[in-house]
């Protein structure tokens, strides 16, 4: 659960998502769910030119299981923060 | 399970907001269907209504009707709402007709193949 805590404080930020088909989508996260799962909005893909069909979707969902990885501003990785909670979470709560 | 109300539809990562709009949904093996969502559940199995299937080659397109599609879940990659009134695609993209894209397919597909086993007999060059 720890990550997609950490995802929906990422929520309203500009992130990158790579897919494991090498499509990287860059949007506002709008949501994640339990599978991280995740909606982005006004979404621009990186390489443009060679995904012409993606032109017209600014709205998008995109399926936990083939996100490769997802890449975030600098300012909303507290990693001192998801360190403790990682503690936390092995010693059981 | 109870059915969220509008407001938690419209902050959650359900596909309810995108029911009965049309979607593009890109599959695994990177086929791009096109149609309206009438029903999903929690795996992305989703119910497309007049579905069709637009193949790209180079600068041409074609969208090929399919009809009714049920798509497993675990295929789907991304679905995309596409945004009404915008063109869907770049203007110096051609629509031709399905025998013609069939034909540019196969003619892509030949020369990859031919490609791929020229790569096959020059291994023993060891490029890379």
């Amino acid at each position: 659960m720890l990550f997609f805590s950490y995802f929906k404080e990422l929520v309203g930020r500009e992130v990158t998502v790579e897919l494991k088909n090498d499509l990287a989508i860059r949007g506002t996260l709008h949501s994640v769910d339990q599978y991280l799962n995740i909606k982005l909005e006004n979404t621009r893909v990186v390489d443009q030119e060679k995904y012409p069909h993606m032109l017209s979707v600014r709205n998008c969902f995109i399926r936990g299981s083939v996100v490769r990885y997802v890449q975030l501003p600098p300012e909303g990785v507290d990693v001192e923060l998801l360190h403790d909670a990682t503690r936390r979470e092995a010693r059981g709560g | 399970m109870s059915w969220a109300g509008a407001e938690d539809t419209f902050l959650s990562t359900s596909l309810a907001s995108y029911l009965d709009k049309k979607l593009l949904v890109l599959l695994r093996d990177g086929r791009k269907l096109l149609g309206l969502l009438r029903s999903f559940d929690q795996f992305a199995n989703v119910v497309l209504e007049g579905a069709c299937e637009r193949v790209i080659v180079g600068d041409l397109y074609c969208d090929i009707p399919l009809g009714l599609y049920v798509i497993r879940g675990e295929n789907v990659v991304l679905i995309g709402e596409l945004e009404l009134g915008k063109e869907e695609l770049p203007p110096h993209m051609t629509l031709v007709p399905e025998a013609e894209i069939k034909r540019a397919q196969k003619a892509e597909r030949d020369a990859t193949d031919l490609k791929g086993s020229m790569r096959k007999r020059m291994e023993f060059l060891d490029f890379d």
